[in-house]
């Protein structure tokens, strides 16, 4: 790790100078310390946040706001959270460690950048890390990489849960920054590669996540089913994440958002349209899946995604039409 | 080492001495001594020893797979902050050295061998200087012009017959195979396997005049100091090792590595104690792996299910020149019958790092293929899993004819089969579905070979009446302390609480050191024989025979006299050294522990994602010394044995063999949710061939076949058979019924 200086600053309007002078934005550090520890990220300075009053969780009209430094343990603990929103609990708790849920923060988590292998190994060429140096990954152990949303720059998948979840949510990022404040609908949020993968998302030079805002509630059936290779403290392969409500035993509404499937949380209106105003059925599930994947590309060790997120996205609707139903 | 006094194990010790003793401390569930130090983190381990003046040393990796080192640019980098030193000296060791070498692995890091190898160390006052500094270090090298191979199975691989690893080779194995009235004929893959202990292997060294001292993360300290002193080119004796306790080895600290020698050297040059802690990844790149396996595995029945023909070839790797290749087909030598057989093992050499023992090197992978395809075998033959195997255990060893020294795999597989409920299974796949979830059943039988090395152990019973029971033998979570400590107090009537255990230091008597489950028979016989002669001493002064002799709580007894030790003792310690050694035993008996699986499984309709249930596992393995160390024993080679099963996999690039998951988040190991409860049943018997204790090994037994059981836990449940380690999704998806079709 290289030495640097850390702030801490008391206000947002502080951490703001900090960010504007140079520094770096610290939070939990679940991430960013590790990336310090092997060199992927060289801050020479850091401003911490904790102690910046970004704590909160507050309702806002009918909607939530979430403080950028919520941790996820707290934001899943929330009540409010848990009973009107709990598909974004249920996404927080199939993450991490409790150890890491108690130290990571809503904005932070937000910002995780992704787990592949090759970007975390500095003697590996990596458009992310190094631009310009390559894409080992593409044509080397690519398991949990993207089949969604790639570009030759870069496979890499944005690797979180509570980003799914707040996509199905409609959520809306909130920053402050050099130029004003900004809501920013999640679906934008993040930046799949094109061919500049190393801005994972659209956030400005000094712009900060300040909150988190969720829409109303829906009432609908949440649930967020995770595959992964064992079943705790292990980065999705695929995950999907549901909102539904059934009517006379039709679809009537349907928010779907899929983790570690594509480069960025990825979500497809044309999916949703698939199965509103229909009863479900196996076919109408696969017919779904046909329409998220008709663009989907694997590479190599990866493959089985597209099949694996067809199943899985069966099973989920299944689930959440069966339960609709009661 | 020194060689202990001669007491070769010629002939079975018969007379059961701790089955005669009356302290009644032996076998019991005792809690290990050191447990409050461990829970508390106040037991101290390697790198927490305070030590005056001490720097810092990280090692830098190479960034190339193959070729040598041109030129190190150390000037830019000795100008950084708190830099002493950077240092790639000829001694500083390529490879890791195997277990037991007692002498210096590959040397002289000018040589790239692998991908990540360690090239050079730098030293600094502060291990973050010393990280940057390594990370900033710039390195050219020439790359080999010979071409490599990165992959086993690639064209380019050289593939020879290890040296050590001579075919078994009966009968006609081919004839077998088509007289039989039932075959299988089936090829297996297991992955590469990461040690993955706990405590990173970390060293600090320092020097007192001529003599080194390094507090370090090792298991078998005897060898250490001398394959230290091979490297160092310096005598063993002027070589000091403390390691009280250990992190966990897994057969990663059989042997001293990059670490430890870079760290002595540094300590040397810039004679300041410095301390050289890998980091985690630095471990799982350039340490130990277990070799991947390709196997093919043969096996013909007459028609009654009887194996007449049994085939077992392996293909493993290793890197060029090294002596180990995974011994596969160890146990597959004298578990099942059929006197048509073929084992063997080769080795195809690649550029990866070395390749050595890893939990249960051997029978962790060649169990858990064999189990497998022995339940393709009894689908094949039509009958009962565990009666294919009970009907298949021969009265001596297939081909070499040696006589068994004792095996309760029949009570485990019966015992087992009871406690787990085995008589619930359905023989067909895909009859039991619950909500999303195939449920299953599958069996294994479980066996490891038995090893008695050489070992010397001192204890001093003291004029107080108490007892001191000395080593170099380590515990590295095993529960050495307390076993050694329930010998001593059984054999001379002593409570535990009067009895102190003291390892983990080359000063002392040479233990056995932990690996290859024989460090509890081989150094808990030395203490035993110890304590015997101690008893000589005090039948003198009471006038009687020494296995006559009762001694309890303190108290000596003979025909009707009774003394207090203390008594007996006078004011003097006596104190005696005691060893064993293997000798006759070894060669007339096969000698193994034997045990059963059994596991319940879930998976999933849809995803294909596999979870264990429930697993009940049975094992013999001669005298229980202490019932909840064995137990933790067989719960932890259990749980490796579901890692084994579903998760872990070392993922190389085949382009330049770097290893792509090189850490605890990528390479899955168990994580507790996906444990369930698991049930242990301890077989009590009696093996006087095995050693004068009457046990045998149990460390690594719980891993040897518990994978296979899964593995067919996953076919009966929902009919796909995996023929390639770990059993992750991808592999089960694309065979699934159709989970809408099929639903309950």
């Amino acid at each position: 790790m290289r030495p640097f200086a850390l702030d801490h600053a008391a206000s947002t309007a502080e951490a703001l100078q900090f960010l504007d002078d140079g520094a770096t934005a610290i939070a939990g550090g679940t991430n960013l310390v590790d990336l310090m520890k092997l060199q992927i990220a060289t801050p020479e300075r850091l401003v911490s946040l904790r102690r910046s009053g970004l704590g909160d969780i507050a309702q806002d009209g009918e909607g939530l706001r979430i403080g950028a430094l919520v941790t996820n343990a707290d934001c899943a603990a929330d009540m409010q959270v848990r009973e009107n929103w709990p598909l974004l609990a249920k996404a927080i708790l199939a993450g991490a460690s409790p150890q890491l849920r108690n130290r990571a923060t809503t904005g932070g988590n937000l910002c995780q950048r992704t787990r592949c292998g090759y970007f975390y190994d500095t003697s590996q060429a990596c458009n992310k890390r190094d631009p310009g140096s390559g894409c080992a990954a593409r044509e080397g152990f690519n398991r949990i990489h993207a089949v969604l949303g790639t570009s030759d720059a870069c496979i890499a998948t944005y690797p979180g849960d509570m980003a799914v979840a707040m996509l199905a949510l409609e959520a809306v990022v909130l920053t402050q920054g050099p130029s004003g404040e900004r809501e920013i609908p999640i679906a934008q949020f993040h930046l799949p590669p094109g061919d500049d993968p190393a801005r994972d998302n659209v956030l400005e030079a000094g712009e900060l996540i300040t909150a988190v805002r969720l829409p109303a509630p829906t009432g609908g059936v949440q649930i967020y089913r995770k595959v992964r290779d064992r079943a705790s403290y292990a980065f999705a392969l695929v995950s999907v994440a549901v909102d539904l409500t059934m009517n006379e035993g039709r679809i009537a509404r349907c928010a779907l958002a899929f983790g570690s499937l594509g480069t960025v949380p990825w979500r497809d209106p044309a999916v949703e349209q698939v199965l509103i105003g229909e009863a479900p059925s196996s076919a109408l599930f696969a017919k779904a899946a046909e329409v998220l994947l008709k663009d989907a590309q694997g590479f190599g060790a990866n493959d089985f995604k597209i099949p694996l997120a067809a199943r899985a996205l069966a099973a989920t609707l299944n689930d959440a039409t069966r339960t609709g139903k009661a | 080492m020194r060689l202990p006094l001669a007491d070769m194990y010629n002939t079975p010790d018969e007379r059961n001495l701790l089955d005669t003793m009356k302290q009644g401390v032996i076998g019991k569930p005792l809690d290990r001594p050191e447990g409050p130090l461990k829970v508390s983190g106040t037991a101290t381990y390697s790198a927490e020893w305070k030590i005056d003046g001490f720097v810092e040393g990280v090692l830098v990796l190479a960034g190339i797979p193959q070729g040598t080192v041109k030129t190190i640019h150390r000037d830019p980098v000795l100008a950084m902050p708190g830099v002493l030193a950077v240092l790639a000296d000829e001694a500083m060791v390529r490879r890791s050295v195997q277990g037991t070498a007692g002498k210096a692995p590959v040397q002289d890091v000018h040589t790239v061998d692998y991908f990540a190898q360690p090239v050079a160390l730098v030293v600094a006052e502060t291990f973050e200087q010393a990280r940057d500094a390594a990370l900033a270090l710039k390195v050219d090298y020439d790359d080999a012009q010979v071409p490599v191979a990165f992959d086993p199975e690639s064209p380019d691989a050289e593939v020879e017959q290890p040296s050590d690893e001579e075919p078994v080779v009966g009968g006609d194995l081919d004839q077998a195979m088509r007289e039989a009235a039932f075959s299988i004929d089936v090829e297996y893959h297991t992955p590469g396997h990461a040690s993955a202990a706990m405590e990173p292997h970390a060293t600090i060294a320092y020097w007192e005049d001529d003599h080194l001292i390094l507090r370090g993360s090792y298991q078998m300290l005897a060898y250490n100091v001398k394959e230290i002193a091979d490297c160092l080119s310096m005598p063993a004796k002027k070589v000091r090792i403390i390691a009280p306790y250990v992190g966990g080895g897994f057969g990663s600290k059989l042997g001293i590595t990059h670490e430890a020698v870079a760290a002595a050297i540094a300590a040397k040059a810039l004679d300041r104690p410095v301390r050289v802690v890998m980091t985690r990844q630095q471990v799982f790149q350039t340490v130990m792996r277990r070799s991947e396996t390709r196997q093919r595995v043969r096996l013909a029945t007459d028609a009654a299910g009887k194996i007449i023909g049994l085939g077992h070839e392996a293909h493993v790797s290793n890197l060029p020149g090294e002596d180990f290749a995974e011994p596969v087909t160890q146990a597959t030598e004298f578990l099942y019958g059929g006197e048509n057989r073929l084992l063997k093992v080769e080795v195809a050499r690649i550029c990866r790092m070395t390749a050595g023992s890893v939990r249960a090197p051997g029978e962790a992978v060649g169990m858990q293929v064999l189990e497998a395809a022995m339940d393709e075998l009894a689908e094949a033959v039509g009958i009962d899993p565990v009666e294919l195997r009970k009907r298949n255990l021969p009265g001596k060893v297939p081909v070499e004819g040696t006589p068994y020294s004792s095996r309760m795999l029949v009570e485990a597989l019966e015992q087992g089969a009871a406690q787990f409920g085995w008589d619930k299974r359905k023989p067909a796949p895909c009859q039991t579905r619950e909500g999303d979830w195939w449920i299953g059943m599958g069996v294994a039988s479980a066996a490891r070979v038995n090893m008695l090395t050489l070992a010397e152990a001192r204890v001093t019973l003291k004029a107080d009446g108490t007892a001191l029971v000395e080593s170099d033998q380590t515990d590295i979570g095993t529960g050495t302390y307390a076993i050694l400590g329930q010998i001593a107090g059984e054999m001379l009537g002593l409570p535990i609480s009067q009895v102190k255990v003291v390892l983990g230091d080359t000063s002392l008597p040479p233990g056995a050191g932990s690996g290859g489950s024989f460090g509890a028979i081989s150094t808990g016989s030395a203490v035993m024989r110890a304590c015997e002669a101690i008893r000589e001493k005090l039948a003198k002064h009471m006038e009687s025979d020494a296995d006559e002799l009762e001694i309890r709580d303190g108290m000596a007894s003979f025909d009707g006299r009774e003394r207090s030790l203390v008594e007996l003792l006078d004011g003097k310690d006596i104190a005696e050294v005691g060893s064993i050694k293997p000798g006759k035993t070894l060669k007339d008996f096969s000698q193994a522990s034997y045990g059963a699986f059994f596991a319940e499984v879930a998976v999933h309709a849809f995803t294909g994602e596999v979870r264990v249930r429930r697993m009940t596992g049975a094992f013999g393995f001669g005298r229980v010394l202490n019932a909840k160390t064995a137990r933790s024993q067989c719960l932890g080679g259990m749980v490796w044995g579901i890692g084994s099963a579903l998760t872990e996999e070392l993922a190389f690039d085949t382009r330049d063999g770097h290893l792509v998951n090189h850490d605890l988040a990528e390479y899955h190991v168990p994580v507790h949710a996906d444990v369930p409860a698991l049930e242990v049943i301890l077989l009590e018997e009696r093996d006087a061939a095995a050693s004068p204790l009457q046990a045998k090994g149990v460390g690594e037994l719980g891993i040897c076949g518990a994978a296979g059981a899964i593995a067919n836990a996953v076919r009966n449940a929902c009919g796909v058979r995996v023929r390639s380690f770990p059993l992750t999704l991808d592999k089960v998806l694309p065979h699934l019924p159709d989970p809408f079709a099929s639903a309950a």
